[in-house]
């Protein structure tokens, strides 16, 4: 059973205590973390360097306003960081920061990493309109009592990978009874523990993943399956119809965390309407919708990162259309990884599966 | 309708093995249906899931994409690479039930000149008989 640190606090609070503890002995000489903005319940990724700073900081609040994982690549694509720093991020955004340090977009050098088994996000909507707030005491108790809270993202509902794989500590959050007046810190790697030195709180051993969570992974898994029933996406006219309302604004594009080119072929104007089309397309094809391409750009993004995406959910609450792109990624992704044994985020060494090959692999393909 | 429907196909073939296959069908006066467009690649491995999907959203009823061997891709490695690409996109395409048998890999040698005609040949009848792609000339999408 993984060490841990036990706290006789609520929480986030605990990971306020230990981030503090961290910084102030010095071990750490920033924090990556939600930070509230002011009292509207505006919150921001920020990098923070001084203790009265973390006052404001909300590290397990149930808001991703960015996948952090995108963030903290915008943080060490260009160098390291020189000086360590401890990040608060949730399991879905570890997986992307792995996936996109494998692809080069960033470095998990001098990072402490810290992820909460996690009882998943309200969606941004709720930031806006504060609904966020009226719903937290839900949010708490479904989390000790292991259940999905209604109010949260479609995804996280349906996420089934809630516990993270390669933190280097995991906060029991969701499915702990007990979150309410104390807390474990679960030192997962020898780094974790190294930095829990002479923090705060009483040393324990822990289960990562105690029995009481197993019927929380089955409403997931169940809700999962209804998810990718609801939407429509079967040929051509599935396709069409819930893609029809797209605007082409490449907002879900622009939230992924995996979509990580400086310049997308998408974004460029390669594909645009060219003079000679629009006069030879709107005649083979008796019309052309503008913009065209619409299909093109969702399978074309679909070919080039469903197979490690993360089920974040952030393309769906971007959509100013309601579009289900998180649900259609996540399906089609669960495919792909199926063929490739592939899992985003289980391991920064792993080659990303457009990387690499076996010479004994699919043996029937291309030999009819 | 499907007797007379003639279908319009991509075909992206590797300059080294399979266009010099489809040089020697020709040299060779093999039979050819002539419904296959040829694009020359420099390696199979040049084949990018958007070649394909352009070809497909522009109007194709089915791609091929030829390449050397398993072994014998004049860089090595290239099909290899080729082979993961096309079982991902076929994979996407069969997920959404967008008839992923419009798309196929074939390896062809440069002595092959009788399996090129027979592949391409064996790939027009078979769209042919499915008829135009769901995709095509759709003003919709
Ligand atoms: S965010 Fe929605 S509207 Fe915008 S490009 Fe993506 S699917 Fe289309
Ligand atoms: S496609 Fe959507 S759900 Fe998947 S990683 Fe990108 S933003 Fe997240
Ligand atoms: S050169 Fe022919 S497949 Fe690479």
């Amino acid at each position: 059973m993984p060490k841990a640190l036990k706290m006789d606090v609520e929480a986030s609070q605990g990971v306020k205590n230990f981030l503090k503890h961290l910084l102030e002995s010095g071990k750490v000489k920033g924090v990556f973390a939600l930070k509230k903005m002011n009292d509207s319940g505006a919150v921001s990724y920020s990098l923070i360097t001084s203790v009265e700073e973390l006052a404001s900081a909300e590290p397990l609040m149930p808001l991703m306003p960015e996948n952090a994982g995108q963030a903290l690549s915008r943080l060490t694509v260009k160098e390291a960081l020189k000086e360590p720093v401890a990040a608060v991020l949730r399991p879905c955004e570890l997986r992307a920061f792995t996936e996109l340090v494998k692809r080069v977009q960033g470095s998990e050098d001098n990072l402490l990493l810290i992820s909460p088994i996690c009882a998943g996000v309200f969606p941004l909507s709720s930031a806006t309109d504060g609904s966020w707030e009226k719903q937290m005491a839900s949010y708490a108790e479904s989390s000790r009592e292991g259940k999905i809270h209604p109010g949260v993202r479609k995804m996280c509902q349906a996420c089934t990978s809630f516990i993270p794989g390669r933190a280097d500590i995991t906060v029991a959050f969701a499915g702990r009874k007990d979150t309410g007046s104390s807390c474990h810190l679960i030192l997962d790697t020898p780094r974790g523990e190294e930095f829990a030195q002479g923090a705060p709180g009483t040393p324990e051993t822990v289960e990562k993943e105690p029995a009481e969570l197993a019927p929380l992974r089955e409403a997931r898994a169940a809700r999962r399956s209804e998810v990718f029933k609801e939407i429509d996406v079967q040929g051509q006219k599935g396709l069409i119809k819930t893609f029809a309302p797209c605007l082409g604004c490449h907002g879900c594009m622009h939230v992924c965390p995996i979509c990580h080119c400086v310049l997308c072929v998408f974004d460029s104007k390669m594909y645009e309407l060219q003079p000679w089309s629009i006069e030879s397309e709107p005649e083979s094809k008796g019309g052309i919708r503008v913009p065209s391409g619409t299909l093109f750009f969702h399978l074309g993004r679909m070919a080039h990162m469903a197979v490690s995406c993360v089920n974040c959910g952030m393309c769906s609450d971007v959509c100013p259309v309601n579009i289900p792109v998180s649900e259609v990624f996540s399906m089609v992704g669960d495919q792909l990884q199926k063929v490739f044994e592939y899992v985003p985020g289980r391991d920064v060494e792993e080659s990303v599966p457009s990387g690499t090959y076996k010479e004994d692999e699919f043996a029937g393909i291309g030999e009819q | 309708m499907t007797q007379e429907f003639k279908p319009n196909l991509v075909g992206y073939l590797c300059n080294w093995c399979s266009y010099a296959g489809a040089d020697l069908a020709g040299a060779t006066k093999l039979e050819i249906k002539p419904t296959l467009s040829v694009v020359r690649v420099m390696c199979s491995s040049r084949v990018n899931s958007n070649l394909v999907l352009t070809a497909l959203a522009w109007g194709a009823d089915g791609v091929l994409i030829a390449g050397c061997h398993p072994g014998d891709c004049h860089y090595e490695q290239g099909n290899y690479y080729a082979r993961r690409r096309f079982a991902l996109l076929k994979k996407i395409l069969e997920s959404l039930d967008l008839e992923a048998d419009r798309i196929q890999l074939s390896w062809i040698s440069a002595a092959e000149g009788k399996r090129y005609a027979d592949i391409v040949n064996d790939f027009a009848e078979k769209i042919s008989r499915r008829g135009p792609s769901p995709l095509r000339n759709h003003s919709k999408i």
